[in-house]
């Protein structure tokens, strides 16, 4: 198990669940960051902050300090 | 009958709402182009108006343009849904759906950028994907303006018909039992309160939801919710929002694996990535935004700058020559004839020449938007806003700032908290506008014509380093805080409409000219009439007897620790508060025969330029600020600190030069 933000440019992730709280994890759940889900880590922007994603079929960025409340495993 | 056209952000509504009504609005590809409501008659039928909603993910009251949305429906009651769903984008666009199916309103999904899906080799069964959802849907392509016709077909007889979506199960196991009895119990009350019950139900199961209390529950059946609740979360193992997003998520999996054959990614999402891998790639891109930043000014200012103004300037020169000669022909008074010359032809001769510059640069500007740049600068450019305290949102509305100060400021809007708001709308008069052009154009040309890229640039990147000072000072202040979350979907590439580019272009010059000839020709003329008589009403031989000269040489010694020792600068300054431009058009109708040589110095007309990168921005934009801060309060207060920073950072440079010169 790791958090989001753990993990490298180029990798597959499953997201185990969600730590964050109020309307970051509120918004995170309707986008689509559900338990279960296959997310791909595409790059980061420079000073490794913040990281885009690949998931669902769409590109997402997200910050690396909400990405550390996201728990998921390799895969 | 009153449809509402409701989707996600960047999924093309804003495209088929200018199809279905025939209107003009601003479409862009960066998601929440559209920060209100807009309102249009469909096309070929009398009653039906369209409302436009700024898009959304959800309706969960966190962001502004939800609440916009969801006040909408949930208030108005519109008689219809449109349901904008984006083709290539499938599953996160219906959750939206689905919750828009709890309401009960009649309603169509229209799966947008259909021509796209089908050119990658995919499919969507639009039959089966209705019957799962139990709404009529329709195929459409806005952007090839293919399927419209059916769609507004299905949609007016589905309200005319009242016919509301059909009641699907969704759901199964421990939420649907939760939903169910959380809407069977509250049945009354939500019908009291005017709230769809299977809405209600949901809102309250996801908690964090001020809705449920105008309900008006009781303790017990609050208790009783609670305790469903719980038992759902015990059983489901996750909690109650992460649960039922589970489940709506899990049900769209299912529509689209019977529904929807993808054979793979698009041929736009492939040439995104393709893009990508250089654009927002980690060391080149922050050289490559400016370069493109680089290559937007220079094509603006030098390329088609200089070469259609000074062709339009000859132009306009030649005309004046010409009438001046008529009237003089024609032996028309001369007190008319200076009026229709000095006054009219002088000050709006002065600015118009500026319209090719200034509409290139819209039109540049407008591309980075269309083609989907302005996401990826974003992107970029995040981490080092959070420097200021700002986020990466933020950086559109300052880059919209150097086409205008207006549309910037209403742009601001879209940022997720009312302080990164605030705090944006401060920091865009920092950003030199298109109007501010004519008046460094008009002073490099008359005093550094050997350095003229050189000064102008340096113009623009201090107002932007004086912008990042405040911000910082703002961030340790006033503005303590975090910003946003920055939650931001990157849309795919898009090579931006040719149709768009034309209508911006034409949109552009239309304000311009038009402004051009309200209130510049106005503030001309009337500097004209304040500088040709005196308060008697005499004309006077010499300027320095009129009007505006008494008024202005008492406001004058004011100025004097800037360098400006002449009256007419102050003079002009304070007109330009009409609108930047008349800077220099009452500038040029002042000083008559003069010239610009006569009354500064190459260091009292730097510290000119550098008062009016800084002092306070135009009536429209101090208009738009009082509009989204909420109070005239604070528009005044950004006024004022913004001329007095202009009068220090003048007074500094000129009494510095002067000492160091």
């Amino acid at each position: 198990m790791n958090t989001l933000d753990q993990i490298k440019p180029g990798e597959t992730v499953v997201i185990e669940r969600l730590e964050s709280e109020g309307a970051v994890r509120r918004r995170l759940l309707d986008l689509g960051l559900t338990p279960k889900t296959r997310v791909m880590v595409r790059k980061a922007a420079p000073l490794g902050d913040p990281i885009e994603l690949y998931l669902r079929g769409y590109e997402l960025t997200i910050r690396s300090q909400d990405a550390r409340r996201i728990i998921v495993t390799r895969v | 009958m009153r449809i509402a056209l409701i989707g996600n952000q960047n999924s093309g509504k804003t495209t088929l709402f200018n199809i279905l009504t025939g209107a003009n609005q601003r479409v862009g590809n960066f998601p929440g182009v559209t920060v209100e409501q807009k309102l249009g008659n469909l096309i070929g039928a009398k009653n039906v108006f369209v409302i436009d909603l700024p898009g959304i993910y959800s309706l969960s009251p966190f962001t502004r343009e939800e609440v916009v949305s969801r006040d909408f429906l949930l208030k108005e009651k519109p008689d219809g849904i449109i349901n904008i769903v984006d083709a290539t984008n499938i599953e996160r666009n219906l959750y939206l759906t689905m919750q828009l199916l709890e309401l009960n309103i009649p309603m169509v999904v229209a799966i947008n950028m259909m021509d796209e899906m089908t050119g990658a080799g995919g499919s969507i069964d639009v039959h089966r994907l209705g019957e799962m959802f139990g709404v009529p849907v329709a195929p459409i392509s806005a952007a090839k303006n293919e399927g419209i016709e059916l769609l507004t077909d299905m949609i007016v007889r589905c309200v005319k018909n009242r016919r509301t979506p059909t009641h699907v199960d969704f759901y199964s196991g421990a939420v649907r039992r939760t939903l169910y009895s959380a809407a069977r119990l509250i049945e009354a009350h939500a019908a009291a309160a005017g709230i769809p019950a299977r809405f209600a139900a949901s809102k309250i199961i996801e908690g964090g939801d001020p809705l449920p209390e105008r309900l008006n529950l009781t303790e017990n059946e609050m208790d009783i919710l609670r305790h469903t609740i719980n038992k759902m979360e015990r059983e489901t193992d996750a909690r109650s929002d992460a649960a039922l997003a589970d489940a709506r998520y899990e049900y769209i999996k299912k529509v689209c694996s019977e529904s929807v054959h993808k054979i793979r990614e698009t041929r736009g999402q492939i040439r995104s990535v393709a893009i990508d891998g250089i654009l927002t790639h980690r060391i080149l891109s922050l050289p490559i935004f400016l370069c493109v930043m680089f290559l937007v000014f220079w094509l603006s200012f030098n390329i088609v700058g200089k070469f259609l103004s000074s062709l339009l300037a000859e132009a306009i020169s030649y005309l004046t020559l010409t009438v001046n000669g008529a009237l003089i022909a024609m032996d028309v008074n001369p007190v008319m004839r200076s009026l229709a010359v000095d006054g009219a032809l002088r000050g709006i001769g002065g600015i118009l020449a500026f319209l090719p510059a200034i509409a290139a640069l819209f039109f540049f500007l407008s591309i980075l938007e269309d083609s989907g740049y302005m996401a990826r600068v974003a992107f970029v450019m995040d981490r080092f806003l959070r420097g200021i305290g700002l986020s990466g949102r933020s950086f559109v509305p300052l880059l919209i700032g150097f086409g205008c100060s207006v549309p910037a400021i209403m742009a601001s809007r879209t940022l997720g908290s009312e302080r990164d708001k605030r705090m944006t709308i401060s920091l865009i008069p920092f950003i030199s506008c298109s109007a501010k052009l004519p008046i460094y154009a008009v002073f490099i040309a008359a005093f550094f014509p050997a350095h003229s890229a050189f000064v102008m640039l340096g113009l623009y990147v201090a107002g932007i380093l004086l912008g990042i000072l405040y911000g910082f000072l703002m961030n340790k202040t006033t503005y303590m805080g975090k910003s946003a979350p920055f939650l931001m979907e990157l849309p795919p590439y898009r090579v931006p409409s040719a149709k768009s580019a034309r209508r911006l272009i034409w949109m552009k010059s239309k304000d311009f000219i038009s402004r051009v000839f309200t209130i510049i020709l106005l503030t001309s003329i009337a500097v004209w009439f304040l500088r040709t008589f005196d308060f008697r009403l005499n004309m006077t031989a010499d300027s320095g007897q009129s009007m505006l000269a008494v008024v202005g040489k008492r406001v004058a010694p004011l100025f004097t620790p800037l360098g400006f020792t002449d009256w007419r600068a102050p003079t002009a300054l304070i007109v330009g508060f009409t609108a930047k431009e008349a800077v220099v058009s009452s500038l040029i109708v002042l000083l008559g025969e003069e010239r610009l040589t006569d009354i500064f110095t190459p260091l009292s007309a730097a510290s000119f330029l550098i008062f009016t990168l800084l002092y306070t921005p135009c009536a429209a934009a101090v208009a738009a600020a009082k509009r989204e801060l909420g109070s005239a309060a604070a528009a005044l207060k950004l006024v004022i600190f913004q001329t007095c920073t202009a009068y220090a950072a003048a007074m500094v440079f000129y009494q510095l030069a002067r000492v160091l010169c």
